[in-house]
Formats: C-alpha cells, structure tokens, sequence
C-alpha cells in the first residue's frame, strides 16, 4: 500500500489503438500510445492498479494508473558479451604484438 | 473556460502553442512561396557567437580537449597505402557539463528562455540532448519536463535511452516517458500548453547557434596546435543539428577548404515508428532512420522551420554499421584509454575508414565524444541485441543486415564506411520542398533551394524537370 506523498510510477493510455490517426506502421497502430510518469501520491492511500494522482517533479498533477511504489531503476553495463574481450585481444596483438 | 485537451483540438492549436512556447513567430520568415528566410531566422537569436561562447563558458559548457588519437591513427596507417592516413583527431565533447555536445544547444535556449522569463523549459528527445537542457535548467533555477519515446508496447526500453531517463531525473527533470508513435507531438503540445514553458527545441535557432561554437573551436585549436585548417571534419548526424552548427562555425572561422562529411549507421529497412522493430535496433541514434528523413525534409521537426539544415553544410554523407561503430568504441577504450558512449563514435568509425583516404599530414577531426554510464555502453546494448534475437558474430560488415545481425569486424581493415548518395538526398529535399509549397517556384526559390542543398540553380531546375 502506497501512503500520500510516496514517490509512485504512474501508467496511463494516452490515445487507445483506435484513436491514433498519425501515418503508422500496421503494428504500431494495434497499441494504445502509453505513457509514464513519476511524482508524489496525492491520495491518502492507494494500491497497486488504482487510478491516483501524483505531483510531479516540476509541480504538475497527473492522473494514472499506479503500478510501482519507490521506483528505481534496473538497467546495468549488461550480461558478458565475449566478443568484447575478444576484440580488445585482437587490438593489442595488431598494435603492439608484431606483424602478424 | 477549460481548453479542449483531445488530440485534434490539441494539435490544431499547434501554432499559437509554438508561438507562445518560442517567443519567436515564424511568420516573418516566411516569403509565402518555397524559400524562407533562414538567414534571418538564425539573425533572430540576436546573440553573436562571442556572446554565446560567453553563455557556455559559464555554464561548464565548451572548450573541451582535442584529442589527437595517435594509436588509432597508427592502427589506421596499417590498412592505407604508403604515404596515407590522417592524423585522427577528436573533439572530447562528453567534458561538457553534461556528458555530450547536446550541452552547447541546451545553453543558449535554456539562457534565453530564463532572460524571457519563462518559469521552465520542456524538450521532446529521447537523447542526451534532455540531460543537456535538464543539466542547463538546473544551473538556471528553471523547471524542466523531457518528453521521451521510450518503450515498446510490451513497456520494454532500450537501455541506452533508460539511462537517458535516468540522468534527466538526476539532474531534476520530470520525464514522460511514451511508447513509440509520432504522436508524442501531442503529449508535448498538451504539457507545452499547460505550463506555458519554454520550447527548447532542438532545431530553433538558439540551439543551431549554439553548436557554432564547436565548429570555430576546432578551427581556432587545429590553427594554434597544428599551424593549419583541419582537411576534414566528420560529424555524427541524426536530426542535422551537429552538422549544420558545427559547419556554421568553421565558415564563421574561415575554414573554406575544410570538407565537412556526415556520419551515420545505415538502418535501411527498420521503421522508425514500428512497435516491433523499435527494439530491434542496438544503436537509439546517429543513425540513418533520423539522418536521412531530417536531411531531406528539415522541417518535419518540432519547430516551424528547422534551423538545423544539414545538406546546406554537407560535402558529403557516408554510413558505417553497427558492428563497426562498436567495434570502434571498444579500440578507443583500448588504445586510446577513452571510455566513451558508442553512438558518438558513429563519425569516428567512419573517420577511421575515411583517414585511410587523405595523407599523413592532414589533419581529420571527428567532433565529437559523448559520456558512457550503464545502459549507454556497448556491453548493455549488444546484451540486449542479443536477448532481441539479433545474431551478434565476427565478419566483413558488409554483410550487415540491420535488425537481424550485427557484424563485428573480423579485422581493423575490414571498417569502410559507404558513401551514400549524396546528390540523390538533394534532389529529394528540392521535390519535398516544392511539393509542400505547391506553387510553381520562383527565380527566388530556386536560389534557396540551390543554398539549401549545396548545389547551383541549374541543379535545381534539373531535379525539378525530373518530377
């Protein structure tokens, strides 16, 4: 449960599927357009999945859905890739390791 | 009474938003046929280039180091026939303030919308360019909103453009994040609508006018340390505001001789705007998917009239592939100690190729670098390639199929940029042009539409008996 000013992550749908007249791609145009947002919970209490209200970092007030309580980010220097290394062993052996 | 919010009623407000959002009315360009005129729309910032420099250098913005990257050059000699290869120079534009050369556009913007009064500022960029006008606003105790194309339907993101969320909201930026479609204009309109804050975009003029100071800093620097004008500069194009600024400034330094070459991954065949292939990309710009459309159509922008105008500057456009950009990235952390974000090495994988074609003693600067962090690194982005289903396998890059593979390098020698072609990308921007006027051009236009692209009028006339 999420308590007035918890920092919160909000969804909402901006246009549904049906509503996007822009030129789109055939799979574009079967999404809703989807947007997020942060800020602080302006009502007394919430769940995950209410429609709530948050200020925003700049002072707005924008309504959603509530789907993250805290939210923090998880994106990171990725999994191993051996070519990587792979790559920095064949540089060194073309500059410094003789004409092979 | 409340203003309707829904989406036409939004967008057919688009002017006065705009109007209200620039301080600057676009109309007086305008001749009401094709030609506008840009002389004057890059006049109406009314800051002179000293002036600028004076705006960046408060802000920790500019002057950054040219690096002369001599290992790359050796490994580069390596692959060039006797006598040949440039000596390899770049300009380390990730010491700006805040991490990429994006800090020179946002400066000048952010500063005027603070001298207008304006209480915020708000961009539509999914870049670095929103951390650069996050990174001004703080110093300038203005409110900022960045808008972002972000996510994929599935609410998936690229990591590179995560991070870019990330740094926006450390420097205090809110940031609205959307899913792919081009109707993000919408949201931006809405929210420009409601705050009344300041449209720091990144084709107005104040923006174009402050990438000038790049270009004459290259110049200024390549004069005092080499006693000579760089031969050639490749710059990193995407929406053409790093090309045309930076081509502004080395004419505004002098610099006639030096060609000046676009660099862009080739995208051919992924869609832009498609939900699906939005992730199949491994690379969220600097490439041919915004190059070629803002080449040939500057004006499909968030501005009336784009200041960014990249074929007016452009001698010549070539494209590298992914493989080679990450390839690049990874020597210049290796031999050159630089750990730098691989989208900015766009220009420096294809430098490397284009060095191979000048002599020992020209001089070729790459003009940019930009700041690597978790998600904007080649490790995360070829990870997440490869969770895509993107086969990721060593090789000759001409092999390259975007959205399918990426091909690393087998060797050094194998990285040679194409070039592109360039009088095709000319002719396109001369139909577009006439075609959306829907006039028959003038003697006028006709000598706007030979500055824009580079070109003379009889070019001109020629492209447009071909319609």
């Amino acid at each position: 449960m999420a308590k007035k000013g918890d920092w919160v992550r909000i969804h909402s749908i901006v246009l549904k599927a049906d509503e996007r007249t822009a030129k789109l791609p055939a799979d574009t145009q079967k999404c809703d357009l989807q947007m997020w947002t942060k800020g602080f919970l302006q009502d007394e209490t919430a769940e995950i999945g209410d429609e709530v209200t948050v200020e925003t970092a700049v002072g707005r007030l924008e309504k959603g859905t509530l789907i993250e309580v805290g939210p923090y980010y998880t994106h990171s220097y990725g999994k191993f890739v051996p070519e990587i290394i792979e790559i920095d062993r064949q540089l060194r052996e073309v500059m410094f390791g003789g004409d092979k | 009474m409340a203003l309707a919010k829904d989406y036409k009623s939004v967008m057919g407000r688009s002017n006065d938003i705009m109007k209200e959002a620039l301080g600057l009315d676009y109309t007086e360009f305008e001749s009401g046929s094709v030609a506008f005129d840009y002389d004057a729309l890059m006049k109406a910032t009314n800051y002179t280039l000293d002036e600028i420099n004076k705006i960046q250098s408060r802000t920790g913005v500019g002057d950054t180091p040219l690096l002369e990257l001599r290992n790359l050059t050796a490994l580069s000699r390596k692959y060039a026939k006797p006598g040949y290869g440039a000596r390899i120079l770049v300009k380390d534009e990730a010491a700006n303030a805040s991490g990429s050369f994006k800090d020179r556009r946002a400066a000048c913007a952010v500063a005027h919308a603070k001298k207008l009064g304006y209480k915020g500022v708000m961009a539509a960029t999914s870049g670095n360019y929103g951390a650069a006008v996050a990174s001004q606003a703080a110093m300038q105790g203005l409110k900022c909103i960045i808008v972002q194309e972000c996510y994929d339907s599935k609410g998936v993101g690229q990591p590179e453009i995560v991070e870019k969320a990330r740094k926006c909201e450390a420097l205090g930026a809110e940031v609205i994040q959307l899913t792919v479609g081009p109707e993000l204009f919408y949201t931006f309109l809405s929210v420009l609508e409601d705050t009344g804050y300041f449209n720091a975009s990144l084709y107005s003029p104040f923006g174009i006018a402050g990438v000038e100071t790049l270009g004459y800093e290259i110049a200024m620097e390549c004069r005092e340390k080499y006693g000579k004008d760089p031969e050639m500069v490749v710059c990193t194009t995407a929406g053409g505001g790093m090309i045309t600024g930076t081509g502004r400034g080395l004419l505004k330094a002098g610099c006639t001789n030096t060609q000046v070459v676009a660099a862009s991954i080739d995208l051919t065949g992924l869609h832009m705007a498609s939900d699906v292939q939005f992730n199949k990309k491994s690379c969220t710009t600097g490439h041919t998917g915004f190059g070629v459309p803002y080449a040939t159509d500057p004006d499909h922008s968030d501005v009336p009239r784009s200041a960014a105008r990249p074929l007016r500057y452009m001698d010549r456009y070539v494209t590298t592939t992914q493989g080679e950009v990450m390839y690049i990235t990874e020597a210049l952390a290796n031999l050159e100690g630089l750990e730098r974000g691989p989208a900015g090495n766009t220009a420096l994988a294809a430098a490397f190729s284009l060095a191979q074609e000048l002599p020992e003693d020209a001089i070729l600067v790459v003009s940019e670098t930009e700041y690597t962090g978790a998600g904007k690194h080649i490790q995360p982005q070829l990870d997440f390639a490869r969770e895509n289903g993107i086969e990721i396998r060593f090789g000759d890059p001409v092999d390259d199929k975007p959205g399918t593979n990426i091909i690393l390098p087998a060797n050094p020698g194998l990285i040679k940029c194409k070039d592109a072609d360039l009088n095709h990308f000319r002719k396109s921007l001369i139909k577009k042009a006439v075609k959306k006027a829907g006039v028959e051009p003038t003697q006028a236009d006709l000598e706007f539409l030979a500055e824009e692209t580079k070109t003379d009028v009889e070019f001109v006339k020629k492209a447009l008996e071909e319609l």
